[in-house]
């Protein structure tokens, strides 16, 4: 690793310093491409902010794939149902690493005004590692797009190298997670306690 | 070594150029993924079906052979629809011969539609 005071130097003198790891980095955060698939109605906005009016392609995540073999980031847009979940899951293991979840909207971070519905499941981090979550019902465009620069400021400040390099560089770490079943009224099991880390209440 | 002497030289340049730029980025992806990523191949990852949902059972199902009558009928309209067609088109312009001469083959095809329907073929079950 660079020190700062030498790059800074260096830069004075005229002499540019890029990590591979920045490059790489940067590639990769500018060509996210996103996974068609919606599930309610924050897919709507998710189709107006890939639409000319708003322009997704001008932060290089305008090629949304109709599989999960050539996309890289998983929009969950909309309301996840406990019938629907363990497809969520599988798509999700059928994409190829790097992957990144944005939870777009409230039903897809805590299941939103059908929280207390019988068949909807509380927030998809309860099964996906989410990158970004973003607020709203649903999100505007613009809110859409301002997870996506979040999501790309997060990829750009990975390490490629170390013991704090991302999941997908650690190879003892399995890619599958595991897919929840239908069980009699709730999904079994009902949430991945890798993934999911409730925040403390304290009344 | 000049490119009066050797024309093409500029197309060889070209071509080793070309091959160079497609297989460059493949190599570099190739090199990056044994030396970066660790592969993570896993059920789920290796499935075949990309909609979310399970396969089930097995594609290699068996029609019932005795969709070959359907097949046969289809044929009787689609040939006669090919042939009439042109025959319609010039129809002022031939001779006689050839009217009878489609009149026959006609005869041949409505007779495999008379056997068809005789057995039974097209009434609906």
């Amino acid at each position: 690793m660079i020190d700062e005071g030498l790059k800074n130097q260096l830069h004075k003198q005229g002499i540019h310093v890029l990590l591979l790891e920045n490059a790489y980095n940067w590639g990769r955060a500018n060509s996210v491409w996103p996974l068609t698939f919606g599930l309610a109605c924050c897919a709507i906005e998710m189709m107006a902010a890939s639409m000319a009016r708003f322009d997704l392609a001008r932060f290089g995540a305008e090629v949304f794939r109709p599989s999960p073999r050539q996309a890289d980031l998983m929009i969950v847009a909309g309301t996840v149902t406990k019938k629907m979940a363990p497809l969520v899951v599988r798509l999700y293991n059928q994409m190829p690493e790097p992957k990144y979840v944005i939870a777009m909207g409230a039903c897809a971070i805590s299941g939103g005004p059908f929280k207390q519905g019988y068949n909807v499941l509380k927030g998809i981090d309860r099964y996906l590692p989410v990158d970004v979550s973003i607020p709203g019902c649903p999100p505007r465009p613009e809110a859409l797009i301002h997870g996506i620069i979040m999501l790309q400021e997060k990829i750009k400040g990975q390490k490629l190298t170390g013991p704090d390099r991302p999941r997908f560089l650690k190879a003892e770490v399995p890619g599958d997670y595991p897919v929840p079943a239908y069980a009699e009224d709730d999904l079994e099991p009902s949430k991945n306690p890798e993934v999911w880390h409730p925040p403390l209440i304290k009344r | 070594m000049d490119t009066n002497q050797h024309p093409y030289l500029v197309l060889a340049l070209l071509m080793a150029v070309a091959v160079g730029f497609a297989l460059g980025p493949l190599a570099a992806a190739w090199a990056w993924a044994k030396f970066f990523s660790p592969q993570k191949p896993g059920a789920d990852k290796n499935a075949i079906y990309e909609c979310g949902l399970e396969s089930k059972g097995d594609a290699w199902i068996q029609f019932r052979s005795e969709y070959y009558l359907y097949a046969i009928i289809f044929l009787v309209f689609d040939v006669e629809t090919i042939f009439l067609l042109p025959f319609a088109v010039a129809f002022t312009s031939l001779p006689a011969g050839a009217f009878v001469a489609i009149l026959i083959f006609l005869l041949l095809l409505l007779e495999g539609l008379v056997w068809a329907w005789r057995k039974g073929f097209l009434t609906w079950k």
